[in-house]
This record gives C-alpha cells, structure tokens and sequence, in this order.
C-alpha cells in the first residue's frame, strides 16, 4: 500500500503546481499549463487506484478520456487565446475584464 | 278567537309602522290607515264579544302560551290570554280608541305633526291591547312600559311648549317610580313560583308557594305599578300636568284607556292579593277618591277639573277592588271609559271652539281652556252641550244612566264591606263623599261653561258649534252613558243585572283563606239597597249645591272661599302636593346630583381621569423619545441596515471579477472545510 501512498503524493504534488500555476500567472497559456498539469494529477490518481485500489481497467478508460478530453480542452482554449490576443493585444487574463462593471 | 287576539293586537302595530315611515307621504297624511286599523280591531273584539254572549259561558278562557326563550332551568313564556274580562276591555279599548282617531281628524286639522300624532296613536293602541292580551307578568310588564311611551309621546305633542315638554317628562318619570314597584313585585313572584304566567302564579299562590306578609308585599308591589299608572295618591300628580297634551290624547289615554289599565291589572291579579293587601288598595283608592274630588272643586280650568275627576274616579275604581266588589270596579272601568272620554272630547270640542273664537279676534293672551272665560255657550254649541250634560248626568250616578249602575255597585260593594269590617268605616264615608263633590263639580263645571252670561260678547259671537266629525263620537259616547247598553236583555234602570254581570263573574281568590265570591256578592246584594238610597241622595245634594252656586247664584261661591279660607286655599293649590314634591324630592335630589356631579367632574375628573392622562403623556414621551426613538429606532433598526450598508462596502471588495483570486478562496475553504474534517 506504500506505492499507493508515493503515487498519490505525486498527484498530489503535481495538482498543487498546477494550482498554484493556475492562480499566480497572469498569462493565460500559463493558466492553460496549470489546468493540464491538474488533468495529469487526476490522470495518475486514476490509474493508482486502477493498480492498487480496484478500480481496474475503468481507471485505464477514464484516464484514456482524460487525456482525449485534455486534447480537445487545449485546442479550445488556445483558440479562445488566439482570440483574446487579437482583440486585446495580449494573453494577460487580467486584461480581460470588459464583462465587469 | 286566538287569531282574531292576533289581528287585533297586530294591526295597530302594523298602522304605526306604515305611518312612522312613509306617513307624510300619503294622501291625507295617512290617517286613514290608522283609523282603519283601529275600526277592524273594534270590529274583531265585538265580533269577539258576540261569540261571548252566544257561548253564555262566563268561565270560557283560551290561554295559549310559546316559549321565548330558555336560560336553562328557566323558561320565559309570551302567550295570549282571552276570556271575559279580556274581551270586554278589548271592546272598550278599540271602541274609545276609534272615536278618539275619528275625533281627532276634526281637532289636529292642520297640526304641522298631524301623521307622527296618528302613529303615536296607533302605538299607543297596540301597546294597550298587548297589556289586555297578555297572559303573564313578563308581557303586561313590556306592554305597560310601552304605554307609558305612548303616553309620553303623546303628552310631550306639542314640545315646542316648555309646560306639554316637562308634563311629558314628569309623567313618565312618576310612571317610572310606579312601575319599580311593579317590577319588584313580579320578581317576588317570579321567584316564589318560577313562572309569570298568571295561571302558574295563581296555582302557586293556592299551592302555598308564596303566602303570608310576602305574598301581602307581592301584592302591594303590584298594585304600585297600577298606583303609578292610574295616578293614585300619592303618584297622582302626573295626570292633571298630562293634561298639555292634545285634548283627545287625554280623552284616549288619560282618561278612558291608559289610566284604566292600572285598575285592569288590579282586576287581573285580584285572586293573588291576600286581605291585607285588598285593604291596603281599598285605602289608596278611597282616599284618592275623596281628595282628587276636593281638588277638583275649585279649580278653573276645563280639563284640570276632569283630569281630577279621571283620579278621583279612578280611585273608586280601585276601592271597589280593595273592598272585594271588584266586578264593580270593572264594570265602573266600562261605563266610565264612555263617558269620560266623552266628557273630554265635549271639553275638546269647547276649546277648540273657544281657541278659534280668540284666534279670530288675534288675542292669544287668553287662556281658551279657564272655565271663567266662557259661560253661555248652551246655545252656541247645542249638540256639544247635551252630549255634555249627558255624560255628566252619569258620572254624577243620576238613574237611567249607565254611571248610576258602575258608582252604586262599587258603593254597595264598600258598604258591605264596612258592615263586615266595622273598623273600616271610613271607606264608605270616602265613598260618598267623593260622589257628593262629584256631582257638585260635574254641574259647575256645566253651569260655568254652558250657562250664565258669557264672559266676552264678541268672543261669544265668534263661538261656533264643532264640525261633524268631532259631534258624531260625541253623539255615540253620550248614548253609550244610558244604562240601557249594559243592561240588555232587561230594562231595569235600578239594576245592574245584564249581559255584562252574566258575562263577568267574579273568579274566587287564590289565597287561602279569602272571602269566597259568593259571599262578597252576598254583601253587596245585601247592601244594594241602602247604597241606591244613600248615593241618591248625596248626589242629589251635590246637583243642588252647584244649582244653587253657580246657576242660580243663591250663596256665593267667592263669600264660600273666604269663609272656608284654608280648606279652599288646600284645594285651589292641589293640597301643594307639588310643592312639597319639589320642595323635598325634586329640589334635594337636584341638590344631591349636584353635589354628585361636583365629585365627578371637578374631582374625579379633574384629578383622577385628567391625573391618569398626565401621567400616560409623560410616560409615553420618555418612552417616546428615549427608548423607542432614540434607542429603539436608531440602534436596532437603523443598526441593521447600517450594518447591512457596512458589511456589504467591506465584502463588495472580494468580488474582484478576477477568477484566480476566486480560487484561493475556494482554495481556502476546502482547506478549512479539510480543517473541520479533520478535527
């Protein structure tokens, strides 16, 4: 059960960096790295618990959908980004605040 | 019959509704509705009476009795009660009251109130023939209160005058004292047997329920109301004020009807007064009697002398009760309602005809009604003077009328009564006497009026005789005085023998121990003889003296004042009954309510009432101001929105739009929530 524990450390660790990734850049493909380094952590925790926790071969599907979903995630994004930065002259989130009052 | 009781005591009330309302609206002002109603409900009790005579059963009775309402173990029962005596003063209620309404077309012409008089009128019919109709204590009781309105209605006609507004308020407050007796009497048999039926009194009264000195206070509490309302002393001095009101009214109410209903309640609960009682009533009758006819000797206006007479004629009434006879009393009640009302609407009829002579000449300074203002109206007004002079005839007890019969009746029954009870001689003198100054005042009155040379020539020219409509219930009140009306099927003026003695017998009284009827008409019969004899001759003396006074001037009436200065001055004042009745009831309860009234307004009030108001402001000020204004408001419910404001500028600051600060405080409540987990 140690190897468990040492995986879901390194999840563990691994969503950390990419929350706090996601809450101190300001640039918003640095966000985008932040939210894939989460989807990773959830990755490896699928696949721990598929080892050693009994989820078995659904722990291998969903992280397969993860990763899937992860691809098609980052292409909408990047294009949201392609958009802001030809709107607003960068990829700075704080830039874009024209939905506030 | 019970429908006929039914119709006859509803559609006065039904008149009083109809011309209350819409009166003045229709045609005629609506005194056809009112006499119409009062025509059917004389009809219907001669129709009543008929059947009477035809059923020659004195002793048939239909009492029919309907719970009101139910407190419990206690039952209030209204009901109607017809028998003899019923329908006998039914017939004398509705036939005065028809004349009267007849009358009255002629003398209110013209009266701005003409429509509320003939309401007033029609109510005081129906509140009459509810007293007659009524079958137990509770009823009589309302009814009796419902006259004494009328009455006051009445009276009070003509309020724009300050003398007719005070007669109306001293005639209903005296009635008022009168009928506190009456209610405490009805209690006290209400609590000996549980019921106001008069057939449940009368069987408690036989059962023993009630007797001895309470049932003699009963009594003598009952017989109060009939004090008050039939103005004996000392509760007469309401009746001669009454007066005020219009002349008819006092022919209706005040003589023939109202006033009789005190001597009818008598009548009715005679079976429940014990002899103590009886001799307490033959006492205020006869006394009444004799004093109403001294007053009545010396005063000068018309209807003051007849309103005394109605008292002193009234008291007979209730002596002859008193003394047992009281199928005499009744009897002196019938005759004496037609010929009283007839002498007050003759005495209507000469005001009337005096009013307008002085109406003509614009001198409304002089009194129409002072006897010393007029004088040889005899050939004036012929058919007013006859019917007068009838009408006079028999309330003097001349033979072949019908007063002869009633006043010789209730003499025979006192003297019987007096030779029973040697200790009450005084009876019969009281008798005698009032017949003597009755006769004498009677025919003074006529000599003064009708007879002599007139005061004025010019307002004697000016005298006219009154029209139809007020001569006709004249006309059949002075035949309605021969004692061929009460004596049918015989002829004898001498004896009272007839359909009214068949139809009204004498019930036997319910307290053990009374003398029963037949012995009381055993007496009479006895005494009959000596009292024709007797009351001949003092009437006889009383017709003579006025001839011989006022007619033919032979003694001198003012030479008579002098010399029988303190009698005279008695009696000219009333026997200052009203004085003293000012001088130490009145004026000491003004003195007392004043005092009262002191206490209340200016301490009580003042101090008390106004102290509380004070101090209320002064609490609600600093309550006000301190505690709800400044605390309440300003702290509590001004706090709350200021902290709402406070907390809301504060927490605006959080919502920055930027999402990652939004995450550390996601962030930071999943740690916090990991923390309590945890824990």
């Amino acid at each position: 059960m140690d190897q468990l524990n040492t995986y879901l450390i390194i999840g563990a660790i691994l969503f950390s960096l990419g929350l706090f990734g996601i809450i101190t850049r300001r640039n918003a493909i640095a966000v985008l790295m932040g939210v894939e380094l989460i989807l990773n952590a959830a990755n490896i925790n699928f696949i721990a618990f598929s080892r050693f926790g009994g989820m078995n071969l659904s722990g291998h599907v969903f992280s397969l959908f993860v990763i899937i979903m992860a691809a098609a995630e980052a292409a909408v994004a990047l294009a949201i980004i392609i958009n802001l930065y030809n709107n607003l002259g960068s990829v700075n989130v704080d830039d874009a605040s024209s939905l506030k009052q | 019959m019970i429908t006929y009781g039914f119709l006859i005591l509803l559609t006065p009330l039904l008149a009083f509704v109809i011309q209350i309302f819409i009166g003045n609206r229709l045609p005629r002002k609506g005194d056809w509705v009112s006499i119409s109603a009062v025509v059917f409900t004389f009809c219907l009790s001669i129709a009543m009476l008929g059947m009477m005579l035809f059923l020659r059963d004195s002793s048939y009775k239909i009492d029919k009795s309907w719970e009101w309402f139910n407190l419990g173990h206690m039952q209030i029962h209204l009901g109607i009660l017809i028998d003899n005596i019923t329908i006998v003063m039914l017939v004398v209620v509705a036939l005065v009251s028809s004349l009267v309404h007849i009358y009255s077309v002629g003398y209110m012409k013209g009266d701005p109130r003409y429509s509320r008089y003939f309401a007033y009128l029609s109510l005081f019919t129906f509140s009459m023939n509810g007293i007659v109709l009524s079958n137990n204590l509770f009823s009589i009781y309302m009814f009796w209160e419902l006259v004494g309105l009328s009455s006051y209605l009445l009276i009070g006609h003509w309020f724009e005058k300050d003398s007719a507004s005070d007669a109306a308020k001293k005639a209903f407050l005296v009635n008022r004292i009168g009928d506190m007796g009456m209610f405490i009497g009805i209690m006290l048999m209400f609590t000996a047997t549980g019921s106001f039926l008069f057939s449940d009194v009368f069987a408690g009264v036989e059962n023993g329920m009630i007797s001895g000195t309470i049932l003699t206070v009963a009594g003598v509490c009952l017989f109060f109301g009939a004090v008050g309302k039939s103005a004996q002393f000392p509760l007469h001095v309401w009746l001669p004020d009454a007066m005020e009101g219009p002349t008819p009214v006092s022919a209706l109410i005040h003589a023939a009807t109202m006033v009789a209903a005190g001597v009818y309640l008598t009548i009715r609960l005679f079976p429940l007064f014990t002899p103590d009682a009886l001799t307490i009533i033959a006492y205020v009758g006869g006394f009444t009697a004799i004093f109403a006819a001294i007053i009545a000797v010396t005063q000068n206006d018309i209807k003051k002398v007849l309103a005394y007479s109605t008292v002193s004629q009234l008291g007979y009434m209730i002596l002859a009760v008193g003394s047992g006879a009281y199928i005499a009393g009744f009897f002196h009640l019938v005759t004496h309602a037609a010929f009283k009302a007839g002498l007050f609407l003759c005495s209507g009829s000469v005001i009337h005809a005096m009013q307008h002579a002085y109406h003509k000449l614009k001198d409304h300074e002089t009194d129409p009604q002072d006897m010393r203002n007029m004088g040889g109206l005899k050939d004036k007004m012929k058919i007013t003077y006859w019917t007068m002079v009838i009408c006079t005839v028999a309330i003097s007890g001349v033979p072949l009328t019908s007063g002869f019969l009633s006043k010789d009746a209730i003499l025979a029954g006192t003297l019987s009564f007096a030779l029973r009870n040697p200790v009450h001689f005084l009876l019969p003198l009281f008798g005698f006497g009032a017949a003597l100054l009755t006769a004498f005042y009677m025919f003074r009155l006529i000599f003064m009026t009708f007879h002599g040379e007139p005061a004025r020539q010019e307002v004697h020219n000016h005298v006219h005789e009154s029209p139809l409509v007020m001569t006709a219930p004249l006309m059949t009140l002075a035949t309605l005085s021969l004692f061929l009306f009460y004596t049918l099927p015989y002829f004898n003026p001498f004896s009272d023998q007839g359909w009214f003695t068949r139809l009204v017998v004498a019930v036997e009284s319910s307290v053990p121990g009374s003398l029963s009827a037949h012995e009381i008409a055993e007496g009479v019969h006895h005494a009959h003889t000596s009292a024709i004899i007797l009351s001949l001759i003092v009437a006889g003396t009383g017709i003579f003296l006025a001839f011989a006074m006022y007619l033919k001037k032979r003694i001198s009436a003012e030479r008579m004042a002098v010399r029988l200065a303190i009698p005279y001055k008695l009696s000219f004042n009333k026997f200052f009954m009203d004085e003293i009745y000012s001088k130490y009831l009145v004026s000491p309860s003004l003195t007392l309510a004043k005092k009262i009234g002191y206490f209340d307004w200016d301490l009580y009030d003042k101090y008390f009432i106004n102290g509380f108001g004070k101090v209320t402001e002064w609490i609600s000020r600093i309550v006000g101001i301190k505690w709800d204004y400044d605390i309440l408001d300003q702290r509590i419910v001004d706090g709350v929105g200021h902290s709402t404001q406070f907390f809301g500028r504060k927490l605006r600051l959080i919502q920055s739009g930027k999402l990652q600060s939004y995450l550390i405080w996601v962030l930071c409540g999943i740690i916090v929530m990991f923390v309590i987990q945890t824990m």
